[in-house]
């Protein structure tokens, strides 16, 4: 890669963003636009997965809601995101969640790293 | 105000827009781009503004060649592209005129032509989109080039038929191209979507 479209990422990249990563419980602020006014939405849930590399980067956030597993991608770096916040941080033996999409309830739980 | 410049493809990266989507963007590096020479309907019976791109030592160049940046007083450059104006879209440039990225505005529509990658001999699937045939249950038709017309009568093949063959290495142009950013003190211009060529290809890009 090029210096320059290194420069362009850099640019483009925030560095304002907690270190998260797999099984953190997590709290996204998305700001949401609807009828030109703007709001901020949070979505709270598990992080499943953080795929991709440099400016290209995303992670999947994943909930439980009403029974209905839900799950989000956001790319990592997007202005569209106001802050996330870390709720608690949980240990995992992978860097890929997939196994939470079979389980609900009590299997589904995530210890929590100290 | 200019109609096009020369610049080399950097490659491709993605940025956020205003409303925080993921735009891909093709980086082109442009800079030493000057005016060579102006061609007018009375000298040469078309309008076209020449222009060069990269700085060369003239020894790189042969005695012809010297001679037409020394006419030009301008140092000798590595590529020469005309552009046509005929509609008088650049009657403002002066030999000597140096060229910046300075000439588009975000928003402008361009169209950005190279040298596309050569693929070599390619068979009419990847050539010409021809569809393939299955690859099981007992069919021995897989990726041919299917029936290349009829028997006796004509007794050969038309020209024009579809065959495989070389493959890239021609010059494609790529129309209404948005320009997403320009910056003006790196030289670089970035564009919406994909542009022919591999990284560092010559690139022409003009005014749509």
């Amino acid at each position: 890669m090029s210096e320059e479209i290194r420069v362009i990422e850099r640019e483009h990249k925030r560095d304002d963003l907690p270190d998260f990563g797999p099984g953190d419980h997590v709290v996204v602020n998305v700001r949401v636009t609807e009828g030109g006014r703007e709001r901020i939405q949070p979505f709270e849930g598990t992080v499943m997965r953080r795929q991709g590399s440099g400016i290209n980067e995303s992670f999947t956030v994943r909930r439980v809601s009403y029974g209905v597993g839900i799950e989000r991608t956001f790319p990592v770096h997007t202005p569209r995101i106001k802050d996330i916040q870390v709720v608690r941080r949980g240990k995992v033996r992978r860097a890929k969640l997939y196994y939470l999409r079979e389980r609900v309830g009590k299997s589904a739980r995530i210890r929590e790293r100290r | 105000m200019g109609k096009g410049i020369l610049g080399r493809k950097l490659g491709m990266t993605q940025v956020f827009d205003d409303e925080g989507r993921q735009v891909p963007v093709t980086v082109i590096k442009t800079d030493s781009c000057v005016v060579v020479q102006v061609k007018t309907e009375e000298s040469d019976g078309y309008e076209a503004v020449q222009v060069g791109f990269e700085k060369a030592s003239a020894g790189s160049l042969n005695k012809p060649e010297r001679g037409h940046f020394e006419r030009a007083g301008v140092e000798p450059r590595r590529h020469l592209v005309e552009f046509r104006c005929d509609n008088g879209e650049w009657s403002e440039a002066d030999v000597g005129e140096e060229l910046d990225v300075d000439m588009f505005s975000v928003g402008d529509k361009v169209k950005v032509s190279g040298i596309s990658r050569g693929k070599g001999f390619a068979g009419s699937i990847k050539r010409h989109g021809f569809s393939r045939g299955p690859m099981t249950h007992g069919s021995r038709y897989h990726r041919g080039s299917g029936s290349h017309g009829a028997s006796a009568f004509p007794a050969r093949v038309f020209p024009g038929r579809k065959l495989p063959g070389r493959m890239g290495g021609e010059r494609v142009t790529v129309e209404g191209l948005e320009v997403v950013d320009v910056d003006v003190d790196r030289g670089l211009l970035l564009v919406k979507g994909g542009v022919p060529g591999p990284r560092k290809g010559i690139l022409k890009i003009e005014r749509d």
